[in-house]
């Protein structure tokens, strides 16, 4: 349950066009069942492509995913995705919104008002249920939206950065909140960030990805006993080891960005 | 829009009292009412003192200006003019002037409720079927500037002169523009929106009714409410032309008998009229579609 396995995925966008780019090269990766793994990398480097891939909402233009053993053909509801953008339906309750999934399948609305109820204690949201998620603030409707996942028992929570958006405070809260829910839960989690010490604070691995196009550049075990703490020495060295290796990468991301722009002023 | 077509004091109200008007900056809900109300009465009472005044030292000729007091008091005769000649049948006596307002107002929400629905209906098809999109959008977008009352001598000829027509320069002066802003509007929500929905296994019919369809919506209303002058302009100037009832009748009909009092009372009914319209769209606007913040318009 929950294990996928990627094999030499590699996306091009806007293949066959002068336009053409290589966002991602021949990427192989195996993320056990139970796993917690954070995907780093500098921007543009491929980390959101990744996932919408796993997620099926992209292909890949060679390669292949498979979930469960399953080849992944297009979104499945074995798999979730969180983004980072407030997502929840601004017209729909906190309620209703986590009932989506429920509602789109078909389940009477009285069975998936309870089920979205149970989804939404859990995280913590019960007083919250008749509430639009303007009256929530960020975290709260971060919250939302994982128990919208949740809601439909997916196996694998694919994570976009869902608390780029969020202050330093709730930041840290949800955090420990995502750690609780996965681990009561047995689920696989992708997440996608940027943070460094969010990455070590909470996988058991973390793959680094290169500049474009992207390519697997490291994958690092976390060998940390949990609750870690931010401020130790193992977590010290976590760290400089992903500052070390990704301060190449970026500067290639950077000189890379610059050589296009100055082409396409160029060009203009 | 909304600053140029409506009362100035609605966005005052709406905000609450503009900064720098001191320590009473944040009042209450009922003062701040108060304090609306009160622009209201002195902007409208100037414009009445001033020509009040301007009959009486007999610089305008009261029968073709006549005062506010003068044309608000033929309230009391117009069930007489407006009897036989232009058809609004009369409640009792006194009522014919609602009946008018009756009329136009029928006219213009059914031409706006049928627009509504053929809009959206035609916008959601053009979406959903690209190839019907594409041989459809063309002519509509050819179609939508033609004015309102360009379209009523058609209007007169192919539904005679009576409800019919008037609804259809109403319809015909909002669908085709809501046709292409549906279409608009649905290309431009939110593509997470969109994705979420297909990460929970929607079908393409299920992101577009239980998505994209609910995301437009305020939108659509902006639209329409954006248009309703128009439409109230084109069911006037049917009424005018051809329909011989309604408030554009009673306009025309002073104008005939050389009444002025009529053709101010009948104005000034249309004004009001038109903004209590604007008014409660407004309030739709904001109590049922909110989720769309009104700033847009």
């Amino acid at each position: 349950m929950g294990e996928i396995i990627c094999t030499d995925i590699t996306k091009v966008w806007g293949a066959g066009t002068p336009r053409e780019v290589l966002a991602l090269e021949r990427v192989s990766l195996t993320v056990g069942h139970g796993e917690f793994l954070a995907v780093i990398g500098p921007s543009g480097c491929g980390k959101s492509t990744f996932l919408m891939m796993l997620a099926g909402l992209e292909m890949p233009t060679s390669g292949t995913i498979t979930s469960n053993g399953e080849a992944v053909n297009g979104p499945g509801a074995d798999r979730s995705l969180i983004f980072q953008q407030p997502s929840l339906y601004p017209w729909l309750s906190a309620l209703d919104n986590v009932a989506f999934g429920l509602k789109l399948q078909g389940v009477a609305r009285k069975e998936r008002r309870q089920r979205a109820e149970q989804f939404l204690r859990q995280v913590g949201l019960r007083e919250f249920a008749h509430k639009h998620p303007h009256e929530l603030s960020g975290g709260m409707q971060q919250r939302a939206a994982i128990a919208r996942a949740l809601c439909l028992g997916a196996d694998v929570l694919l994570m976009d950065e869902p608390f780029a958006a969020l202050d330093v405070q709730t930041r840290f809260q949800m955090q420990s909140f995502l750690l609780d829910i996965w681990q009561g839960s047995g689920k696989t989690v992708v997440f996608v960030t940027h943070h460094i010490d969010e990455a070590v604070y909470l996988a058991d691995r973390v793959i680094i990805l290169t500049a474009r196009p992207g390519r697997l550049l490291d994958s690092v075990s976390i060998a940390m006993p949990r609750p870690r703490h931010v401020i130790s020495a193992d977590f010290e060295r976590y760290r400089g080891l992903f500052v070390e290796r990704l301060r190449a990468e970026v500067t290639k991301a950077f000189q890379e960005q610059e050589l296009a722009e100055m082409l396409d002023t160029r060009i203009k | 829009m909304r600053s140029q077509s409506g009362p100035g004091l609605e966005s005052a109200k709406r905000q609450g009292t503009p900064a720098g008007w001191g320590p009473t900056a944040v009042p209450n809900r009922l003062s701040q009412m108060a304090v609306s109300v009160m622009w209201w009465v002195l902007s409208l009472g100037i414009v009445v003192a001033i020509w009040e005044l301007a009959v009486v030292l007999r610089l305008v000729n009261p029968v073709i200006l006549p005062p506010p007091h003068l044309f608000l008091a033929e309230i009391r005769n117009q069930a007489q003019f407006l009897m036989p000649q232009v058809g609004a049948t009369a409640v009792s006596g006194k009522f014919a002037a609602l009946t008018a307002v009756w009329a136009s107002l029928q006219r213009v929400l059914s031409g706006l409720a049928l627009a509504f629905v053929s809009a959206v209906t035609l916008g959601s098809l053009a979406f959903y079927f690209e190839i019907f999109g594409k041989l459809t959008l063309p002519t509509i977008t050819l179609l939508a500037p033609i004015a309102s009352v360009a379209w009523i001598p058609l209007a007169i000829v192919a539904f005679g002169v009576g409800d019919r027509a008037a609804i259809f320069v109403v319809f015909i002066s909002v669908v085709f523009t809501l046709t292409l802003g549906t279409v608009n509007n649905m290309h431009n929500v939110d593509q997470v929106y969109i994705n979420t929905a297909r990460v929970l296994g929607a079908s393409r019919r299920q992101v577009i009714q239980h998505v994209i369809f609910p995301a437009v919506l305020p939108q659509l209303f902006v639209i329409m409410r954006i248009n309703l002058f128009g439409a109230w302009m084109g069911v006037l100037a049917a009424e005018m032309v051809g329909v011989r009832s309604g408030l554009g009748a009673i306009v025309v009909v002073g104008r005939q008998m050389m009444n002025m009092n009529l053709t101010f009372l009948g104005m000034a009914l249309i004004g009001l009229v038109g903004y209590l319209l604007d008014a409660s769209f407004g309030l739709v606007q904001r109590r049922v579609l909110w989720w769309k913040s009104t700033a847009q318009l």
